[in-house]
């Protein structure tokens, strides 16, 4: 095609002059709108490829063999037979790769597979290739592992007390070897506050463990070519993670490895980390010179876990008899699990993060993470702080009653002013919980039901607030956060290549609305290349909420380089003002005289003509000076942070318990709605897992340490029927430091569900349950209990 | 032991040489190509395989292979008989039904059997006929509106079908 003829069909899918005009009066011309997602089509078509939907010439099957027992040391094992077996191409143990992987640098604790000992049901000691999946099963059929038992613990108070039998080496001399992270923290002086409030509270609270439950299972293939180059495609949120670890335990150079991250069905936290498949196909790999793709079954997924940790919180907290929170004293215990994980973080997490959206004078946390004989508990949404959210919220709900202030009141007599700092010293800039709880207050038309609805039916309230972003990266340094290149065609495409990882959160689209707005382009004509280390710039990964808020800035970054060159090259041919040259709706034109226009691709040619090739580099950093001045004050600090207020109304059948979740509104502050749909979507979304977590989710354990219902039967999720109706009331504060103002949506409005829930409860049948899951059996006990004190 | 069969896929009937022990799905997806259809469970639990078979959905893992023959078996990547996408296809990118998308293939042809036989149906309707799918992104409401914009365009398609001459 000629140059002509592209230009022309691109003016073919231009605005009209009369949407020229509308641009130049509005501040955005494609921020803010309801678009369409760039890889919706893709998805609803059948054709977007995941990655157990690749399959590469010659390709083998792994499959890894995982420990019966809880809790053993490995005496022997015998792969003679499975290498003998027709088919099988390769078996390896841990001796094949002898070295510790673990996402946070200085407490890696895992081995790819076991080298001595295994640490829960379901931990890796073989793994093998074969031509087929049923020869694969058959090969692990056929090793012989000898295994000496020890005494495995599922309570982490029982493990806390045997520090004689230490599931890990103590991390110190003398310590005991089943803690794995103890945090103490006090800001002003709790106990002298505590004393002088006018109402004190104390409650015991226990959030079970849940699993994210992504749909799409675990996978992965390796691929190693002859020249000496590793390739792994992988289900990851963190590409780059995974590039450093891989090539560190495999002893590889960093620049002979590849990680490819195709579409993800779903990752909610439960892909932010390396997983054993991820080094056993790329080991395969290397061993056969073949393909290898290993797929978790569903019940693997759940042994491999890395889901919320189970939580036991004690809390105490006082307030004067205006509603102000003197102090608040919280005592928590982790359960960890076999491994680390994020583990170091989630200790803090789960005192650090809830410091907003109230002020409090004083505040002590003490959190300690056990180690116990089950699978790993790792970061899943609103990581750390969903479990204390649930705590701390219930805790105010009891003080409102007890001074008897409606308990929206009471928060907005607590709230963070904008621009103020925590007590733990974190700077909060941008805040709109007020105008959430205002949102929530009048759609859920609280007045008329708080404390008025019959017998059996409830409402309660709950705030919450979370980070957009960690200010530090999990492995030191000064480098960027994100980054993001651009590249412009002279057909007037542009192709974006970015790290970001996307999850099914929209992060690709996010980037293509930012090129959009900024060039002028198009959304057609945009291209998104992301998540492959080898092609795209570096960006750390699809969690803590930092995908919007870095990513996009970096990307603003780059867009407004090559902006300001197409600018200064059409205002010399136009002999105008730089300022005055407007790229919007696939159009150059002069702000002063809309007749003057041309295609964009025409002005990209002219800058193209001016400077050379049009590409840009641009990148995002955080502001390191908003942090605790305290060992530790790094961590929860975020250059932005979410705001948002739920409303549930409930249903509950006293005769049987069930409760049933009517209605919940979600007021949730993002700063900017890029796009008011996707921030819907991950609005409502959030809202159900932390309905479903509050009302079904369970992930225990047997006494021998075997999952209770590792599947998709037994683990209950909720299907259409069980999900109440949502309404989504988005909030805009507009952050200084966001790009165009944005903050996260993906993470912060799960906190308040369950809160909020078991608010609604109490109001419904006047019973409080500190214990999650509410379930009908639970509830029921709770209701006939207060019966009979009645 | 591989076995020759004849199955009718997405309008076409082909010869096929399949492990005996295959599933639909297995066969959909290893032998046929046909990557849309997804294996979440493996067990009949999630839904996301969901294929229809003679315009009822059915899930695929779950379905011994011989059990297809002689049907019609559709997979999404069977459901726009035009050049341009169905209005389901179209309706779920424009509410934003889809996030991750891995359900979506399931979800979609569920809801598909669904405006077949209620042209105009119900939220009630919907949830019920859905129930079979679990998806974790979206909290399902923007999937319900999603087959609410449908409905309402194939009402519209059909209603300017009858009006042509």
């Amino acid at each position: 095609m000629k140059l002509e003829d592209f230009r022309a069909k691109q003016a073919e899918s231009a605005a009209s002059e009369e949407e020229l005009h509308e641009a130049l009066e509005r501040e955005f011309h494609v921020i803010g709108r309801r678009l369409r997602r760039t890889d919706g089509l893709a998805k609803s078509t059948g054709a977007a490829v995941y990655t157990d939907d690749i399959a590469l010439p010659g390709m083998l099957h792994g499959k890894i063999l995982r420990s019966p027992h809880p809790h053993a040391k490995i005496v022997s094992i015998d792969v003679s037979a499975a290498l003998a077996l027709k088919g099988v191409h390769a078996v390896i143990t841990g001796s094949d790769m002898p070295e510790t992987f673990g996402i946070i640098p200085w407490a890696r604790d895992e081995y790819p597979l076991c080298l001595d000992k295994v640490r829960y049901v379901g931990d890796g000691v073989a793994a093998v290739a074969a031509v087929d999946e049923e020869t694969a099963c058959e090969a692990l059929d056929c090793i012989e592992v000898e295994y000496e038992v020890l005494p495995h613990f599922l309570d982490p108070e029982e493990a806390l007390a045997h520090p004689e039998t230490p599931i890990h080496d103590p991390k110190k001399p003398g310590q005991n070897g089943n803690i794995s992270k103890q945090v103490r923290l006090e800001f002003s002086y709790v106990d002298a506050l505590m004393e002088q409030s006018d109402a004190v509270v104390e409650g015991e609270y226990y959030f079970e463990g849940t699993n994210h439950t992504a749909i799409e299972p675990h996978c992965a293939i390796g691929y190693f070519a002859p020249a000496g180059k590793l390739t792994v495609w992988s289900t990851t949120q963190v590409p780059h993670y995974l590039h450093r670890e891989l090539a560190r335990v495999l002893d590889l150079d960093v620049a002979r490895v590849r990680v490819i991250q195709p579409p993800i069905g779903g990752a909610f936290g439960g892909k932010s980390e390396p997983f054993d498949l991820e080094f056993c196909v790329a080991k395969l790999a290397m061993i056969t010179g073949r393909p290898v793709k290993i797929l978790y079954t569903r019940e693997e997924v759940f042994y491999a876990h890395r889901g919320r940790h189970p939580m036991l919180m004690r809390y105490k907290t006082g307030a004067v008899s205006d509603g102000r929170i003197k102090a608040v004293d919280a005592k928590t215990i982790l359960d960890g699990g076999g491994y680390e994980s994020f583990g170091l973080v989630t200790t803090y997490y789960s005192g650090q993060l809830i410091t907003a959206p109230y002020t409090m004078e004083s505040y002590r946390f003490d959190s300690t993470r056990v180690y116990t004989n089950k699978p790993c508990c790792g970061p899943k949404r609103g990581h750390g702080s969903v479990q204390p959210r649930f705590a701390i919220e219930v805790q105010l709900d009891k003080i409102a009653e007890r001074l008897d202030i409606d308990p929206i009141e009471l928060r907005r007599r607590n709230i963070l002013e904008p621009g103020a700092r925590t007590i733990n010293e974190f700077r909060v800039n941008s805040n709109g919980f007020l105008q959430c709880l205002d949102a929530v207050e009048d759609a859920a038309d609280w007045r008329a039901k708080y404390r008025k609805l019959p017998y059996g039916r409830g409402v309660g309230v709950a705030g919450s607030c979370y980070i957009s972003g960690t200010n530090y990266p999990i492995y030191p340094n000064e480098m960027p956060q994100s980054a993001v290149q651009l590249q412009v065609d002279r057909s007037g495409r542009v192709a974006i290549f970015c790290g970001a990882s996307e999850i099914g959160q929209g992060s690709d689209s996010m980037l293509a609305y930012i090129v959009s707005e900024e060039l002028g382009v198009p959304l057609d004509y945009v291209r998104i290349l992301s998540a492959d280390t080898d092609l795209t710039p570096v960006d750390l990964g699809a969690y803590s909420s930092r995908v919007t808020f870095m990513c996009g800035n970096a990307c603003i970054d780059a867009a407004q380089k090559i902006r300001q060159q197409v600018q200064q090259a059409v205002a010399e041919e136009w002999l105008c003002r730089p300022k005055h040259v407007k790229l919007a709706g696939g159009w150059a034109f002069n702000a002063l005289d809309t007749e003057a226009k041309v295609p964009i691709s025409e002005a990209f040619n002219m800058a193209e003509a001016k400077y050379g090739a049009l590409g840009a580099t641009g990148s995002y950093n955080t502001p390191k000076d908003i942090h605790g001045s305290y060992r530790g004050g790094t961590i929860g600090s975020s250059p932005a942070y979410s705001f948002t207020a739920h409303v549930a109304e409930v249903d509950v059948d006293s005769e049987t318990g069930f409760v049933e979740v009517q209605r919940i509104w979600i007021a949730h502050d993002c700063g900017r709605a890029l796009n008011p749909i996707l921030v819907e979507g991950q609005m409502e979304g959030s809202a159900y897992m932390g309905f479903a977590e509050a009302i079904m989710e369970e992930h225990i354990f047997k006494e021998t340490g075997l999952h209770n219902a590792p599947s998709l039967l037994d683990y209950k999720i909720p299907t259409s029927l069980d999900t109440p109706e949502m309404h989504s009331l988005i909030v805009e504060s507009i952050d200084p430091e966001g790009p165009y103002g944005a903050k996260e949506a993906g993470e912060g409005p799960l906190h308040p569900s369950i809160p909020a829930i078991a608010n609604a409860i109490y109001d419904a049948v006047g019973v409080r349950i500190d214990r999650l899951p509410f379930s009908p059996p639970r509830v029921w006990k709770a209701i006939q209990q207060r019966a009979e004190v009645d | 032991m591989i076995e020759a069969i004849q199955l009718t896929v997405n309008g076409d009937t082909r010869e096929v040489g399949v492990p005996s022990h295959y599933t639909l799905l297995e066969t959909l997806r290893y032998v046929l190509g046909l990557t849309g259809p997804k294996q979440g469970c493996d067990k009949g639990d999630c839904g996301a395989c969901t294929v229809l078979l003679d315009g009822v959905p059915t899930l695929s893992c779950i379905l011994p292979l011989q059990e297809a023959i002689g049907h019609e078996v559709t997979t999404i990547e069977g459901l726009a008989d035009r050049d341009a996408p169905h209005p389901l296809q179209d309706a779920f990118d424009i509410t934003g039904g889809a996030q991750c998308g891995f359900c979506t293939p399931g979800v979609l042809l569920s809801a598909a059997a669904l405006l077949t036989r209620s042209e105009n149906p119900t939220r009630e309707e919907i949830r019920n006929a859905l129930s079979g799918n679990l998806c974790r992104c979206t909290g399902y409401t923007k999937i319900y509106e999603a087959v609410e914009l449908a409905a309402a365009a194939l009402r519209e398609e059909r209603a300017s079908q009858e009006e042509a001459p």
